[in-house]
C-alpha cells in the first residue's frame, strides 16, 4: 500500500479544469480510486450524471484513459461489453494473454441504486473482471436534488418537499451494498472520501481480485446536502462518526469492519453540517428525528452484527 | 473456388449461421421470441469451441445493446439479436449506437408489439425504429436472411459508413419455417466479410478517446448529426457496389429494390418482407390472364431507396403500399407515406392506395392479393377513384 506522499505523486488520470462544482465529492472519490488503479492500463465507463457531464464537455474531456459514457442506467452493461470485447481478443490470441488491464465504472446513486440496478446486477452476476463505483451523493444531482432510493428518510429534496404535510423524504435509504453483497462478488467495500487510506486500499482490492468488484462510496455534494463546499471531507467524516455511514467490507463472502468507531457521536453531529436536514432538528420535528436516529441504529446494528 | 452448400433449415439458424462466419468478436444476446433459436444456436457454438467470440448472456435487452455498444467503441465486431418488445426496449440505444457511429449488426426477427401480447409477425417493432440512424435490411426467404446477414458486416464497417446495420426476416414465417438455401463456405464468407479496423478504438491504450461526450448547450450536437445524415445517405451507393461484389460471390444478384413485372406493369403492389413471395405467386397468375400486374419488393428500407421506387413505379397506373405496421391516427402505414412521397416529384401524377395487412401475424391469404389487385384494376381503369388506407384481411 502506497502512502500519501507517493499516491500524490502518481499522475491523476481525472485531469483538473472539470466544471464540477467547488467542493464536490464525486471527483475525490474517481481521483482516490484511479490512483489505486496501479501501473495497469484502465478503461471508465460513466453513467450520465454530473460526473460524466462535468468532464466531458465537447471538444474537452477530463480523462486521460480511455472513457465511455453510454446513457443513464448502462454503465455496468457498457463497460462490461468493453471487458467482453478484451477477453474475447485474448481468447482469440490478438492481444497478450498475460495483459493486464483495469475496467471501472462509474455511476451516482440515481443511475447505480435506481435506474442502474438491474444493469449493475446482470454485470455482477456475469463475473466480469471489472469494478463498478457508486459515487453516492444520495440524490439525482444533476437535475437538481431529486429524491433517489439513497436518499435518506427526512432529507429535503426537490421531489421530496418540506410542508405542513410531508417533512421531507418518507421513506428510508435502500441499502445498497449488502444488496450487492448477497450476489456473491469477490469484494464489495463501503467507502468515504473522508478516508482515503480506507477508500484506496478498498479500491487495490477491488482492482486485484479476479471478478466484479463494488465500491460504494460516500460523496457529499454541496449543493444537493446544502453544506459549506470547504467541508465536503468533514460532512463525509461526521457520516462515519455518526454511523450513518460504516466502513467496511465483504471479501469473499466474509464481512469486516474496517474503520472502527469507538464511540458513535449523536447523529445530530451529522445533521446539523447540511440544510437538507435543517427541518429535523426543529423542536416540532422531534418525532421524526427520533425515527432518523432509530434507522441509523438499526443500520449500525445489522452492519456490526454482519462484521461479528 | 466457391464451393456453396444446400441446406434445408430455419431462417434463423441461417441467420446463426452467417454470424459465425462472420467471425464475431463479442455477442451480447438476450433470448425473445422468435429470435430465441439463434440465440441457441450461437450458445452451441460457443459451447463447441466453434466460435472465438465471447458470447454474453445478459440480463435485457437493453444491457444486450448497451454492451454491443460498450464492446464496439472497444474496437471489435460485434452483433446481436432481437425482436418485438426486445427491440423496442432497446430504443434509446439504438439512437446511442447510431449516434456513436458504432457498426453494430443485430439481426431482428420481425414480430407485433403488446398490447395485446402476440408473438407473430408484423412490422410493428422494426417500423418504430425506423429514424433512429440504423441502416435496416429486410429479407422475404431465408436464403435473403443469410446473403443480408453476410453483407450487414461489409456495410457496416466501411470507413464511409461506420453505422449500425439491422437485418431482419420475418417472424415465425421466415424464422421458424424450414426453407432450402445456399451457403458460402467459411473461408470465402470470411475472405469477403474481411477483417475490422477500427478507429478510435478504447482498447488503444497509447491513443485514448473519450467516447459519448456532452455536445449540448450550444455544443455541436446538430453538426455531428448532420455528419450522420450525410453518411446514411452515402450508404445507399456503398451498399450497391457490395451488394453486387457479393452477387458475383454468391451467383445470387440481388438489388436495394427487386422489380418483377415492373417493366411493363399497369398494377403494382409494393411490399417488403416475407409477403413478396404470396404477392408475385398472385401477380404471376394474373399475368397467365392477361393482367399486367407487378411487384415491388423493398429489401433495404433504410437508406430508403427513393430514386428507385420512383423509377420503377412511375408508369403504373394505380400502386398499393403493403403495411405491416400501422401509424394510429396518420393517414397510413410509414411505408406508404414514403412511397407516396418518392412518387411526388413525378411529372404526372400516379394513384396510390394503401392497405394495413397481417398485424400480429393474421394470415395473408392469397384472396386476399387478388383483391388488391383488383382494387388497382378499378383505379386504373377509372371504375372507382383513390381510397383511404383500408384494413385488409381484419375480420
Amino acid at each position: 500500500m502506497p502512502t500519501l506522499k507517493e499516491l500524490t505523486s502518481y499522475e491523476d488520470r481525472l485531469a483538473g479544469g472539470h466544471r464540477l462544482c467547488a467542493g464536490c465529492g464525486a471527483s475525490i472519490a474517481v481521483r482516490q480510486v484511479l490512483l489505486a488503479a496501479g501501473d495497469n492500463p484502465v478503461v471508465a465507463a460513466c453513467a450520465t450524471g454530473c460526473l460524466e457531464v462535468s468532464t466531458t464537455i465537447y471538444p474537452y474531456t477530463s480523462w486521460k484513459i480511455p472513457f465511455i459514457h453510454n446513457a443513464f442506467e448502462n454503465a455496468a452493461a457498457t463497460i462490461s461489453g468493453v471487458a467482453a470485447a478484451f477477453t474475447g481478443l485474448k481468447r482469440a490470441g490478438k492481444v497478450d494473454p498475460d495483459k493486464k488491464v483495469n475496467f471501472v465504472a462509474f455511476g451516482g446513486d440515481g443511475g447505480t441504486y435506481d435506474i442502474g440496478l438491474q444493469a449493475l446486477s446482470g454485470a455482477l452476476e456475469r463475473g466480469h473482471d471489472m469494478v463498478y463505483v457508486c459515487y453516492d451523493n444520495g440524490a439525482y444531482m444533476n437535475t437538481g436534488i431529486q429524491r433517489s432510493s439513497a436518499t435518506p428518510k427526512g432529507a429535503w429534496a426537490t421531489t421530496t418537499e418540506v410542508g405542513p404535510v410531508h417533512q421531507g423524504k418518507q421513506h428510508h435509504r435502500k441499502d445498497l451494498t449488502s444488496i450487492i453483497a448477497a450476489h456473491g462478488i469477490p469484494y464489495v467495500g463501503q467507502a468515504s472520501v473522508s478516508h482515503w487510506r480506507d477508500l484506496t486500499t478498498k479500491a487495490e482490492k477491488a482492482f486485484a481480485v479476479k471478478g466484479p468488484a463494488f465500491l460504494n462510496i460516500l460523496s457529499p455534494c454541496p449543493r444537493g446536502w446544502r453544506s459549506e463546499p470547504d467541508q465536503t471531507v468533514e460532512v463525509a467524516r461526521l457520516a462515519v462518526k455518526t454511523g450513518f455511514w460504516p466502513l467496511f467490507e465483504v471479501e469473499g463472502g466474509i464481512w469486516h469492519r474496517t474503520v472502527a468507531v469507538r464511540e458513535l457521536l449523536p447523529i445530530e453531529e451529522f445533521l446539523k453540517t447540511q440544510g437538507r436536514f435543517s427541518h429535523l432538528l426543529k423542536p416540532e420535528n422531534a418525532e421524526l428525528l427520533a425515527e432518523v436516529r432509530a434507522d441509523v441504529n438499526a443500520y449500525w446494528e445489522y452492519v456490526s452484527f454482519m462484521c461479528r | 473456388m466457391v464451393t456453396q452448400k444446400t441446406v434445408a433449415t430455419t431462417g434463423n439458424l441461417f441467420v446463426a449461421e452467417a454470424i459465425r462466419q462472420a467471425l464475431p468478436d463479442v455477442i451480447p444476446v438476450y433470448p425473445i421470441t422468435p429470435q430465441t433459436t439463434v440465440v441457441e444456436e450461437i450458445a452451441k457454438f460457443a459451447a463447441n469451441g466453434r466460435i472465438d467470440a465471447e458470447y454474453v448472456a445478459v440480463e435485457s435487452e437493453h444491457s444486450a445493446m448497451s454492451a454491443a455498444i460498450g464492446a464496439s467503441a472497444a474496437g471489435v465486431r460485434v452483433v446481436t439479436a432481437t425482436a418485438s418488445q426486445g427491440l423496442a426496449l432497446m430504443w434509446e440505444e439504438l439512437y446511442i449506437a447510431s449516434g456513436m457511429r458504432l457498426p453494430i449488426v443485430m439481426f431482428n426477427a420481425n414480430r407485433a408489439l403488446s398490447a395485446p401480447i402476440n408473438i407473430h409477425c408484423d412490422h410493428s417493432d422494426i417500423m418504430g425504429a425506423r429514424d433512429t440512424g440504423w441502416l435496416i435490411l429486410f429479407a422475404e426467404t431465408a436464403q435473403e436472411a443469410y446473403d443480408n446477414t453476410l453483407v450487414s458486416f461489409r456495410i457496416a464497417e466501411h470507413p464511409d459508413v461506420l453505422l449500425p446495420v439491422m437485418t431482419t426476416a420475418d417472424g415465425f414465417i421466415t424464422t421458424h419455417t424450414v426453407d432450402r438455401a445456399d451457403t458460402l463456405d467459411d473461408e470465402t464468407a470470411r475472405a469477403f466479410v474481411g477483417k475490422y479496423k477500427p478507429t478510435h478504438a478504447l482498447l488503444d491504450f497509447d491513443n485514448p478517446v473519450s467516447h459519448g461526450a456532452f455536445a449540448g448547450l450550444g455544443g455541436p450536437y446538430f453538426e455531428f448529426k448532420q455528419q450522420q445524415r450525410r453518411a446514411i445517405d452515402g450508404s445507399l451507393g456503398i451498399i450497391k457496389e457490395i451488394i453486387a461484389e457479393y452477387s458475383a460471390i454468391s451467383g445470387r444478384p440481388f438489388d436495394v429494390v427487386e422489380g418483377w413485372g415492373m417493366e411493363d406493369a399497369d398494377v403494382a403492389i409494393v411490399v417488403i418482407g416475407s409477403t413478396a413471395g404470396n404477392v408475385r405467386h398472385v401477380a404471376r397468375r394474373l399475368r397467365a390472364q392477361g393482367i399486367k400486374a407487378g411487384v415491388l419488393k423493398i429489401r433495404v428500407f433504410r437508406p430508403f431507396p427513393t430514386a428507385g421506387i420512383r423509377d420503377a413505379l412511375k408508369g403504373a397506373k394505380a400502386v398499393a403500399v403493403l403495411d405491416r405496421s400501422d401509424s394510429p391516427g396518420a393517414e397510413g402505414g410509414p411505408l406508404y407515406f414514403e412511397v407516396k412521397s418518392a412518387l411526388y416529384d413525378l411529372d404526372h401524377r400516379v394513384p396510390v392506395v394503401n392497405y394495413v395487412y397481417g398485424l400480429g401475424g393474421s394470415d395473408v391469404r392469397t384472396e386476399l392479393i387478388e383483391r388488391v389487385y383488383k382494387d388497382l384494376g378499378d383505379i386504373a381503369s377509372g371504375a372507382i377513384g383513390p381510397f383511404d388506407m383500408t384494413y385488409l384481411g381484419c375480420r
